[in-house]
């Protein structure tokens, strides 16, 4: 049984980015301050206190979640993405090249929550409408975009990804 | 396909964002991004009475904390004369209460730790004795003699901040009363806030060793708030070295000093380490300064055939506890003289009075160019009114009253010369793209089987571009800006500027602009802004005003350094400057194009080939005085149906036609109107900060002030006509505000319109489906 | 912003789980999804010493059939239905589809929801409709307590301190029998809690007569509620519009909503009404067009 006195910190491991990696945290550290402060990716963003917005958004296991309303102790021995993760071999994953060509992100702060969570939804479903991507980035808010060019990037990459097999 | 940053001649051009490889890949730095050695981090204690008088604070406990550094009071702070910071509106502003607070989450003592969690525990740890007051939230309470004086700090008893009129009250007053019919309607728009995703936070990083002050804000206006962070402190100004980080978004939320920065600062410069303070959602929306809140009363007058002949507008205005308008000097209810809109108004009078309350300080300007989407708003909706009045279509009564093509520039009766606009010719573009007639038609149809179907026309004028010296300034900093150019021995070029950009795309549009009067390709041009110690002072960017000033200054900049280059190419092509002619992107002899030199040519001798006297280097400085402020303008209709039952609205449809002059880039613009359309829907359907009768705010964070997610958000069409402002460099005008402050109106407008039949003229926003379906029932309109 | 701190336990066992709750008892709180947990103590409105992980109990991460019911492990997520429809409660989909928004559906539980006894809860209605129980587990005793005695008052329930609810059962209906079932929730934005929401499911044999009807309702009380009078309308009708009718104005009743910034009490009880004749309605009409196929 693992168990703690409070302010006692918990060696985390987890594999982030495909990386193995380690760090103590407090009980009470929320998992997006662990990716953020301990172990330094900052592109997961923080927007809220309410598990509102999704500027936080990971995969956890493949499934995107809000890593503002996990503790960190809860991801120890799971694998977590980020957008940092999301380039492979100084190759841009499809979706962050459709942000890119389709003016899908503004100020940016809400553009790596936007990615992982339709980088899950490309994975899960092989044929995706505007109104899913509506559907499956409700839980990320933009105060940018209008949402547009977000709904059309996320078309985009899908027709690019399927075009390429 | 947009394009990419190599693109030649890339003004007018869709080029891909050169800002956007960096954020795809979560590589931005925003500020709470910023580590720094030996950083500490700060929280806030906060009232939870909207009205109290302290009676103690007991900061023992807190020290107690593990890893607690220092609390400071608003006593401590007071001992230094820092208790109070001038506000931009020439009040002042309580940074920790002393005394009382006078409003609910209002900073009473900060704690600096060694980690954000011991903060936090610590801040709870304060102890504070309140004594409740009774707490006054009703801005037309506030002015009555009952009401307790909420300041205690003015010599003035009472809670009336300020009076404010333009234009002429005795011949308005003539004029309604000579005209054949009068309307006259109350409009709301209640408290807003521009809640950017990013909270707002600072970095303060004092240096003992050299007494120099590195502060990293989410600012708007990084340069005036050096200036104002140098007044309030007594730091020398050169001492400060201000770095605005990416922003995640301002909407004119990031341009007030904040109590927050100022405790940072104070703390850093005590306890010699930096310290970090990033507010979270619930102190952004609860706290920072908050928009709108205007209770207007207008009266529009016209003849039978409808032709306005007079406009009168009332307004109280609620400030809250501070007056921390972020407005220009001269002009405490910003630029609300722009209420007579796109209608030739033969005279008008309009005045604001200004009151304190119990709650958050403010109003700024969120994405609106001060005050303009309250004169908007209320122009577009008592129009409606007109026209219902006088049975008349919409469209119709606006034709019959805009300000002809041929009456430009316009002399309005509040004080504007309006610089250039096409209204017909923007509104048939909304009309033919919506099919106006056919929708109407189509309405009357499904009128008759009993549908609610409602059709809301704004055809808006604004304001933007503040401003010209004569008039405008913030605390008495003339309101221009600034860009710097230099270009480098290989014909690539760093351009400066004194604003600040949240998301609006800057590093390529500005690039674009810049590499059109050069001859080169935005890739070409790094853009560089946020940084005091580099760039050239400017106000920053809000209120519309980058691309009106800043975009100005760099235009201006670039034919200075586009001057000189002329004088060395002649040198190279070894003919007289005035021999030599430009073509966009070449200097070649005239009559001789074949013999030519490019701008990395030039850039090349301006460093190893100068003709005989001339200064080396190719580089210029241009700061900006605008000649007028620009006047974009647009036409936008919304088509909605209710649902009779439940109140709820559906937007069936929304055309946007803007023209905000020259456009810079049509990907980027767009992507601006869809950002304020969805804002300006968030606050017609679903957006108050409201307050219950003791004080606590209703909507502190994101489970009740509601943003749009991408389900409400209606699909967007956006159209486009180009009127070019006759006096800017390059014709632009600003486009970031108009679709937050023309949107709203055709919201309700096109509600209002649904229930027209029934003889509503006038709905309070934020259009909650309860608030329509309480309007339903009362017509009897429920279904059941 | 952060929580305070606490000790954190994360059990494999249920033997586990109940030492530290007989240790701590209501000191302690159990951590699920934790999508309605974490945000409270986010706030500081929570501020449990102990917290008990219970996300290791591996076989609570499962859903049997048996006996006629449908029986709903304690760590079954909403996801889990949103993207499975079972056309024997096809209710559980109508319903997940409208839980938060996809990424809080993503990691929240049923149970935690039920165990949580938001008035607001979407659970709540859906599950109270489908008769449910739910097995409550101590270290002492096991019980199961059908859900119309589950929910006490706001935020509170039968569970006792040292207890744990471990399952969630739903009866399912005879196999041939059709079930039409639907939720309906106004909510102010994707993400929001139910202004009002109701939840629909009715079992109706081929000649139409309903053999079953459960109605639940969310947000319109201090638990939420099973409108139980209407249910009794309907069972052993045909399903006509009067008598839908009957039945929306009769869950309106049933109602007890207040008046506060999502709309009056009269409002509120209308949208009952009109969404228990529109779930109503719907549920005639799918039965119609089963009809007409098999036909």
């Amino acid at each position: 049984m693992e168990q703690t006195v409070a302010n006692d910190r918990i060696m985390v491991h987890v594999t982030i980015n495909g990386e193995s990696r380690q760090a103590l945290a407090e009980p009470r550290t929320l998992l997006a301050y662990f990716i953020r402060d301990t172990l330094g990716l900052t592109g997961t963003h923080v927007g809220c206190d309410t598990t509102s917005c999704g500027a936080c958004t990971v995969l956890l296991d493949g499934i995107p979640v809000k890593s503002c309303t996990i503790l960190a102790v809860q991801a120890a021995g799971h694998e977590i993405e980020t957008v940092e993760g999301l380039e492979h071999n100084g190759q841009l994953h499809p979706l962050q090249q459709a942000f890119w060509d389709n003016h899908g992100l503004q100020c940016g702060f809400c553009t790596p929550g936007m990615l992982m969570t339709t980088t899950a939804l490309l994975r899960s479903q092989d044929d995706v409408n505007d109104d899913d991507v509506r559907r499956a980035i409700s839980g990320n808010l933009c105060r940018c975009t209008g949402y547009v060019n977000i709904v059309k990037a996320v078309l985009e990459a899908k027709s690019r990804m399927r075009e390429g097999g | 396909m947009n394009l990419d940053a190599t693109e030649t001649q890339p003004l007018g051009k869709a080029i891909k964002r050169k800002e956007d490889p960096r954020f795809i890949r979560g590589q931005g730095r925003y500020l709470d991004d910023i580590v720094l050695p030996k950083m500490l981090y700060m929280a806030m204690v906060r009232s939870p009475y909207a009205h109290a008088r302290i009676k103690s604070i007991r900061v023992e406990d807190a020290y107690l904390v593990e890893g607690v550094k220092a609390v400071l009071t608003g006593e401590d702070l007071a001992s230094m004369n820092l208790a109070w910071m001038p506000t931009l509106a020439g009040d002042q502003q309580m940074v920790l209460a002393t005394g009382k607070v006078l409003l609910q989450y209002q900073e009473v003592a900060a704690i600096v730790a060694e980690t954000r969690e011991s903060a936090e525990d610590a801040a709870s740890k304060v102890q504070v004795e309140y004594e409740p007051l009774t707490p006054v939230m009703d801005p037309f309470f506030a002015l009555s003699a009952e009401a307790p004086v909420l300041r205690e700090d003015r010599e003035q008893k009472n809670n009336h901040i300020f009076h404010w009129e333009v234009g002429d009250h005795e011949e308005t007053d003539a004029a309604l009363a000579a005209s054949a019919i009068v309307v006259k309607e109350q409009i709301r728009m209640p408290r807003v806030h521009p809640a950017p995703l990013e909270p707002c936070g600072c970095v303060a990083d004092y240096q003992k060793s050299t007494g120099k002050l590195i502060w990293y804000v989410t600012s708007q206006a990084p340069h005036a708030h050096r200036t104002v962070l140098s007044m309030v402190s007594g730091l020398p100004e050169h001492m400060i070295h201000v770095i605005s980080p990416d922003i995640g978004g301002g909407f004119g939320n990031k341009v007030p000093v904040y109590p927050g920065y100022v405790c940072a600062v104070v703390m850093s410069m005590q306890l010699g380490r930096p310290v970090k303070w990033v507010e979270t959602r619930t102190e952004n929306v609860a706290t920072t300064n908050f928009a709108r809140d205007y209770h207007m009363t207008a009266e529009i007058g016209a003849t039978e055939d409808g032709r306005v002949t007079a406009l009168k507008v009332s307004t109280i205005a609620d400030h809250g506890a501070f007056d921390a308008a972020a407005d220009p000097s001269k002009f405490p209810a910003g630029l609300f003289s722009i209420v007579t809109g796109s209608y030739r108004f033969p005279v008008a009078f309009a005045e604001v009075d200004g009151v304190y309350t119990n709650k958050a300080p403010g109003g700024v300007a969120y994405r609106c160019s001060f005050r303009v989407t309250e004169a908007s708003f209320l122009i577009e909706r008592v129009m409606n009114t007109l026209a219902y009045r006088l049975n008349l279509d919409p469209v119709e009564l606006r034709r019959r009253n805009f300000i002809g093509v041929d009456d430009f520039p316009y002399q309005s009766p509040l004080g504007w010369t309006y610089d250039s606009g096409d209204y017909e010719k923007t509104l048939n573009t909304a009309l033919d793209m919506i099919d106006y007639r056919g929708l109407r038609s189509e309405q009357q149809k499904r009128r008759e089987q009993g549908e609610l179907v409602g059709i809301g026309v704004s055809t808006f004028t604004e304001i933007v571009g503040a401003g010209p010296s004569h008039t405008f300034d913030i605390l008495g900093i003339k309101m221009f800006d600034s860009c710097e150019i230099r270009i480098h021995p290989t014909g690539k070029a760093i351009a400066r500027l004194g604003a600040r950009h949240q998301g609006q795309g800057h590093e390529t549009t500005f690039a674009q602009l810049i590499a059109q009067e050069l001859g080169l390709s935005a890739a070409d041009v790094l853009i560089e802004e946020g940084d005091t110690d580099t760039a050239p002072y400017g106000l920053g960017t809000y209120a519309s005003r980058s691309t009106p000033t800043a975009g100005g200054a760099a235009a201006l900049a670039a034919r200075r350094v586009r001057n000189k280059a002329q004088q060395i190419a002649a040198h190279l092509l070894e003919v007289s400057p005035e021999d030599v002619q430009w073509d966009g992107s070449r200097f070649s002899a005239k009559g001789l194009s074949s013999r030519n030199v490019s701008m990395a040519d030039v850039a090349l001798a301006a460093y190893t080939n100068l003709p005989k006297g001339m200064e080396p280097g190719l580089e210029a400085t241009y700061y900006y005085d605008p000649p007028n402020l620009t006047f974009p303008n647009g036409a936008y209709i919304a088509v909605v149906s209710i649902d009779r039952e439940t109140g709820q609205v559906h937007v069936e449809r929304f055309v946007a036609v803007d023209d905000c002059g020259t456009v810079i880039n049509p990907m980027v613009v767009d992507g601006q109107i869809h950002g304020g359309l969805t804002e300006g829907f968030g606050i017609a359907f679903m957006q108050e900060i409201a307050f219950d009768a003791d004080g606590n705010n209703l909507a502190p964070n994101f489970m009740d002030y509601l943003v749009p997610t991408a389900v409400e958000t209606p699909r967007w069409e956006t159209g486009r006509t180009v009127t070019p402002s006759p006096h800017h460099p390059i014709g632009a005008k600003g486009v970031g505000e108009s679709p937050n402050v023309g949107s709203p109106a055709a919201f309700v407008n096109a509600v209002v319109d649904a229930l027209s039949p029934y003889g509503v003229t006038n709905l309070e926003i934020p259009l909650f489906p309860w608030k329509i379906w309480e309007v339903l029932k009362q017509h009897g309109l429920t279904e059941s | 912003m952060f929580p305070n701190p606490f000790q954190y336990y994360a059990p494999q066992s249920l033997d586990e789980i109940f030492q530290i709750l007989d240790k701590y008892g209501d000191e302690a709180k159990i951590l699920a999804g934790g999508q309605s947990l974490l945000p409270m103590m986010k706030l500081r409105l929570a501020a449990p010493s102990v917290l008990i992980d219970v996300n290791g109990i591996s076989q609570w991460a499962n859903v049997n059939a048996q006996d006629q019911s449908l029986q709903i492990g304690a760590l079954m997520r909403h996801r889990d239905w949103e993207h499975a429809l079972d056309s024997r409660v096809p209710l559980l989909h109508s319903t997940a589809v409208h839980i938060a928004d996809p990424l809080v559906r993503n990691r929240g539980t049923m149970a935690g929801s039920l165990a949580h006894a938001d008035p607001a809860a979407d659970w709540g209605a859906a599950l109270l409709a489908l008769k449910a129980s739910v097995a409550i587990q101590s270290a002492h005793r096991l019980r199961e307590v059908p859900l119309r005695e589950f929910f006490v008052d706001t935020f509170t329930t039968v569970l006792e301190p040292q207890e744990l609810l471990t399952e969630i059962r739903i009866p399912l209906p005879q196999n041939d029998a059709f079930v039409g079932a639907r939720y309906f929730k106004l909510e102010r934005k994707v993400g929001d809690f139910a202004v009002v929401g109701v939840a629909v499911t009715v079992v109706l044999n081929p000649e139409g007569v309903v053999t079953d009807a459960g109605i639940g309702l969310a947000a319109v009380g201090a638990t939420p509620l099973a409108a139980v009078n209407a249910e009794s309308l309907l069972r052993g009708q045909r399903l006509t519009l009067d008598l839908v009718q009957e039945a929306a104005s009769e869950a309106a009743k049933e109602s007890d909503p207040i008046t506060d910034r999502r709309g009056s009490e009269d409002y509120k009880r209308a949208m009952v009404n009109v969404f228990v004749k529109r779930g109503l309605t719907a549920v005639h009409k799918d039965w119609q067009l089963q009809m007409d196929i098999s036909a």
